[in-house]
């Protein structure tokens, strides 16, 4: 049988497609479960969520409320709480004179009907609208690509390669979450290319999800048994059942399909807000304080003013930024690292391997006695740069210990050995440290980087360059090889006359930039070559566009070569 | 090492069959410094001295048209503060242009077995290494003013913003060849992103 999902599967978790069994090996004959495709992905058009509408429509909807009920809130009132209004019937008196109101003109003119005419009018135009762009709104998933289409005058279409597919998340804003239902987006390479499926309820995102990686990754998927499961039956009391269940979840913490994964790092409360206590926005803060009781001492009193909001939108600030990543949480799935954080609204995020192009070890000088440390990714978001999102989805540890960064590294940097991530803990984030291995800054040029020249330097291995520097804003960048796009040397005049040259490795944009200044001249010039070198080599050996194909082969080629299904489109990937 | 079947002909100039209208520089100008940066072997192709004709005529005349803003401003309408601006721009133009010929000479790309090498610049020296496998799209432009001359610009396009590898005042033909040469063997190094 297949763990397919009904579309209001009150079993949560049922169709996360993560679940223990999945690591077991095929069995012959039967298509195991983990190859078994859920109806939605089986190449069809399928539409979205039916309460999709409401949901994209829904702040729309809160504002039409609230206009409404700002303009009649005294009307209200008096019709629904007369106690609570004793004087108010005067005012009501004045209004039916008055005939200012459209209400009261309708009132007074005997209207009704017509008024209830338009205002139903009004709605069955409004619901036949969200009807047709419902239906009108359809997705399909193939072997090779995940489709949407949408609009009924302007029709769009967007299609997404599988093996171009940077990650997939799944986002659940708070009242989705209530609904049982969530947005999934499949991460394009470039900007705003992403191909986003909103709303699904959470079993079928789940299942799509699952589905969207597991074909970008190689496997093959076969057929599912049933390619129409029977329509639910009671709806209502399934979505009641579904909104009592997330209400519990939510009070409980952590829904169920992330309890499935053990997270290997736990941030607890406490270190979360110290370490936005220790910032430096905070000394700005301070600072800003000094400057105003002195300010207001000397009797320039109006700086008071502009402390009020300061301090408000500050406060703001950190609020947001806490609460953004409470219940941090990662994991490794067979298809990549699981990221999940967020209070209010949930996100999940899968990396699939090989798509991170840098990453920043960083640990600033106030954090550097409680031995915290965070890290920054370089990855395609598929976001515009504008877009203030970003950095949600490049911070894969808000702030974490040594041990934490070593475990996160072995997520993002699988293919790195271990004795080697040992040493990046060493003598990358703590060095220089005894028996030192990177190349570091002559003793000549010491005066490029008067505090860090003892620490400036870089490590090539044969899949990562590593460039290591800063004494106050510690900073460790590690860059896989077969990532890398291109790499430059830079050198002005006082360094050609120190004989150092700077060095840059060009990646895809984020919030690391992989540069080091002062590097020995013949040194670069020979990295310059190896990193060339290096850089082809580790692209041409690279294969995780479709990173479980290999396997997949192999698998097959033991278990059983004549019946392989051949027309699953591996040719094509 | 190279996974194309095709033999790579690392330095042969794409476009060999030059004529006089295609005739580039022939020396790459160096800092004198021992401390430069330099590649060993490898030969560096330049661009084409109408370059520095097109800038010129382009910058020339763009600062031309400063100068006479300026005096007009100053001494026709009396606005003393025009001085200052007027001042800088043409300073920094004049500058431009008497460091123009020795820049253009500075500019050179070589074709190596996997990778183009892009420098330029003599007092702040650059050179980038792209693999082919890393093209995205190759671009080239030409204004009015360059057509006119017969050069183009070509822009190597990966998916990192800094790379930054433009080769201006190529001549046409060898910008076409050029860029059908790097489409083809990009072809056969493919490699994800």
């Amino acid at each position: 049988m297949t763990s397919v999902p009904e579309p209001t599967n009150p079993v949560p978790g049922a169709a996360g497609g993560f679940s223990p069994e999945r690591a077991d090996p095929p069995a012959p004959g039967a298509p195991p479960p983990q190859l078994v495709r859920s109806p939605l992905s089986d190449g069809e058009w399928h539409r979205l969520h039916p309460l999709t509408p409401l949901l994209r429509g829904g702040l729309f909807l809160i504002v039409i409320i609230g206009i409404v009920f700002a303009n009649l809130r005294d009307r209200l009132v008096f019709i629904f709480l007369p106690w609570l209004a004793p004087d108010i019937e005067e005012e009501v008196g004045e209004w039916e004179g008055a005939g200012g109101d459209p209400i009261d003109f309708i009132i007074a003119n005997n209207l009704y009907v017509v008024a209830g005419l338009t205002v139903l009018a009004v709605l069955i135009v409004l619901v036949a609208v969200f009807y047709t762009s419902w239906r009108f709104h359809t997705f399909r998933i193939t072997d090779d690509d995940v489709e949407v289409r949408s609009g009924i005058l302007f029709r769009t279409q967007r299609r997404a390669p599988l093996d171009r597919v940077q990650g997939v998340n799944l986002t659940r804003p708070m009242v989705a979450r209530l609904l049982g239902m969530a947005k999934l987006e499949v991460v394009g390479a470039g900007a705003d290319a992403n191909v986003k499926l909103e709303y699904l309820s959470t079993a079928n995102a789940e299942a799509v999800r699952a589905d969207i990686l597991r074909l970008a990754s190689g496997r093959r998927l076969a057929a599912t048994a049933h390619p129409a499961g029977p329509r639910p039956s009671g709806r209502v009391a399934a979505l009641s059942q579904t909104v009592g269940r997330e209400i519990t979840g939510l009070i409980e913490g952590p829904e169920a399909p992330v309890a499935e994964l053990e997270s290997v790092v736990h941030i607890p409360l406490g270190r979360l807000v110290a370490s936005h206590v220790l910032s430096m926005s905070t000394l700005g803060l301070l600072f800003a304080i000094a400057a105003i009781v002195v300010g207001v001492s000397q009797g320039v009193t109006w700086l008071l003013f502009g402390f009020v909001p300061a301090i408000i939108g500050f406060g703001a600030y950190w609020v947001r930024s806490i609460v953004r990543s409470l219940r941090y949480a990662i994991a490794p799935t067979p298809d990549g690292v699981r990221i999940t954080f967020g209070l209010f609204t949930t996100i999940t995020e899968i990396v699939p391997p090989g798509r991170v192009h840098a990453v920043e070890v960083t640990q600033p000088i106030l954090w550097r006695p409680a031995g915290w440390w965070t890290v920054r990714i370089n990855r395609l978001t598929g976001r515009s740069a504008a877009d203030g999102s970003t950095d949600q989805f490049t911070t894969t540890l808000p702030v974490g210990t040594a041990a934490d960064v070593e475990r996160v590294l072995r997520l993002l940097q699988p293919s790195l050995p271990d004795e080697e991530r040992a040493l990046v803990v060493r003598e990358g984030m703590f060095g220089p440290a005894e028996g030192d291995t990177f190349t570091n800054t002559p003793k000549r040029a010491w005066w490029i980087r008067p505090l860090s020249y003892r620490r400036n330097g870089f490590r090539l291995t044969d899949d990562v360059l590593l460039m290591r520097r800063g004494v106050v804003w510690r900073k460790l960048v590690i860059l896989p090889l077969a990532r890398l796009q291109s790499f430059g040397l830079y050198q002005g005049p006082l360094d050609r006359a120190s004989g150092v040259t700077n060095v840059r490795a060009h990646v895809v944009t984020g919030p690391v930039s992989p540069f080091l200044a002062a590097v020995d001249r013949d040194t670069a010039l020979a990295l310059f070559d190896d990193v060339a070198h290096g850089s082809v080599r580790a692209a041409s050996a690279d294969r995780t566009h479709r990173w479980a194909q290999d396997e997949t082969d192999a698998a097959a080629d033991v278990e059983e070569p004549p019946t392989v299904p051949a027309e699953t489109g591996e040719e094509r990937g | 090492m190279t996974n194309s079947p095709v033999p790579a002909t690392p330095d042969s100039n794409p476009a060999s069959a030059t004529t006089d209208a295609d005739a580039s520089f022939e020396r790459i100008v160096e800092p004198r410094s021992e401390n430069r940066l330099a590649l060993e072997g490898g030969v560096w192709h330049q661009i084409s001295p109408k370059y520095v004709t097109v800038q010129l005529i382009s910058t020339g005349s763009f600062l031309v048209l400063v100068i006479a803003a300026t005096l007009v401003l100053t001494l026709l309408m009396h606005q003393l503060w025009a001085w200052i601006p007027g001042g800088i721009l043409t300073v920094i133009l004049a500058w431009t242009l008497a460091i123009l010929p020795r820049q253009a000479r500075s500019i050179g790309y070589q074709l190596r077995d996997d990778d183009l090498v892009f420098r330029r610049g003599i007092l702040w020296q650059r050179f980038v290494a792209v693999p082919y496998g890393r093209m995205q799209l190759i671009d080239i432009t030409h204004g009015p003013l360059d057509r006119g001359f017969g050069i183009a610009q070509l822009k190597f396009v990966t998916a990192a913003a800094a790379t930054g590898v433009v080769i201006p005042g190529l001549a046409q033909t060898t910008a076409e060849t050029l860029r059908d040469h790097l489409v083809e063997v990009a072809e056969s190094r493919r490699t994800g992103l």
